[in-house]
């Protein structure tokens, strides 16, 4: 793999959620469904996006999706909260991250 | 018996001893791995933590400047000045090697430089409100693509972490134990069939003896029956 690619950035989730970044100039793929999401998430990791921001009120629904990504080098699917707030997944993945390598939630 | 089934021969004992050797330094070599690796990953895990939590917050914080611009404005216009951006963030990724394990290093940039550039709609017809959430969410993007890069190291090193662990443990408590009962067994059964041959040859060293003083002995008792006879002969006359 050479250094230095050109890659891009996607924001998947409800339209409410995701409408804003696309003042930011990220490429925002609004989802009304779980099955939706899912099939968005897999045509995004077959392009070269680097980074998939996945509202965590889709990411509930589709766990085995996330969790397939997570060895992979690309895409890195990162888990933000939707507009009707924080369910805590994104923290609890950090906190079995821990626990897979320690093999003990020690923090 | 060892659990694996081997030849008792000197060929495999040399064989086995530097399997053994070399798996004891492979084992030591992996667990050097394991705890540098842990190291890392226990400060890339506490700074994961911290990061996303403040990603959390200042998000939700702008979810909200969001449903206040969304009130002020009606959803077609909202949804119509935010359609067209004028800024584009492309995203430079480099590799870094931690312990032999790629881990992402992400670099963004912008197509213009201008902060102003991020409003992508004319002032005239939109609120304030939706300035805010846009500058507030533009303020947390910095945070959100660091996060993106620590979480997906956090990940990686977890993977390996738990493959270099699993390796150390069979190392450890399968294939050294193996081996040195492996060897252990040759040993035995290699003094086991020199003292067997030892003492077959002091058993074939006796039955000769035996036989050479049997023969000896015989020898001796016709020499004497012969001699002894004549001597008989003469002694009558």
């Amino acid at each position: 793999m050479s250094n230095m690619e050109r890659y891009k950035i996607a924001v998947l989730g409800d339209k409410d959620s995701v409408l804003g970044f696309k003042a930011l100039g990220l490429d925002v793929f609004p989802a009304e469904t779980v099955e939706e999401a899912r099939k968005t998430l897999h045509a995004l990791a077959k392009q070269d996006y680097a980074v998939v921001y996945l509202t965590e009120q889709y990411a509930a629904g589709m766990q085995a999706e996330v969790e397939r990504y997570k060895d992979e080098l690309t895409p890195a699917v990162i888990l933000i909260p939707g507009k009707e707030g924080s369910l805590g997944i994104g923290m609890a993945n950090v906190k079995s991250a821990v626990e897979r390598a320690v093999g003990a939630d020690i923090l | 018996m060892p659990a694996i089934n081997v030849n008792p021969t000197r060929q495999e004992l040399t064989r086995l001893k530097g399997r053994l050797r070399t798996s004891v330094r492979g084992h030591k070599l992996l667990k050097d791995k394991r705890d540098e690796l842990m190291k890392q990953f226990m400060d890339v895990v506490r700074e994961n933590r911290a990061l996303r939590q403040k990603v959390e917050r200042e998000l939700l914080r702008a979810y909200a400047s969001f449903t206040v611009a969304s009130a002020v404005m009606s959803p077609e216009m909202l949804e119509q000045s935010l359609l067209y951006p004028k800024q584009s963030v492309e995203l430079d990724m480099s590799f870094q090697n931690v312990m032999s394990v790629n881990v992402p290093e992400y670099h963004f940039k912008t197509r213009s430089s201008d902060a102003g550039e991020i409003y992508p709609y004319g002032f005239a017809t939109t609120s304030g409100e939706l300035d805010d959430a846009v500058n507030a969410l533009s303020g947390v993007f910095q945070d959100m693509l660091r996060l993106a890069q620590i979480e997906k190291t956090s990940q990686l090193l977890a993977e390996e972490i738990e493959k270099t662990r699993r390796r150390v443990n069979a190392l450890e408590y399968v294939k050294i134990p193996q081996m040195q009962e492996a060897i252990k067994y040759i040993t035995m059964k290699l003094d086991e069939n020199e003292r067997a041959s030892t003492i077959r040859l002091m058993k074939v060293k006796d039955m000769i003896l035996k036989q050479a003083i049997e023969e000896k002995r015989e020898e001796t008792a016709n020499a004497v029956k012969t001699f002894g006879g004549s001597d008989e002969g003469t002694g009558e006359v």
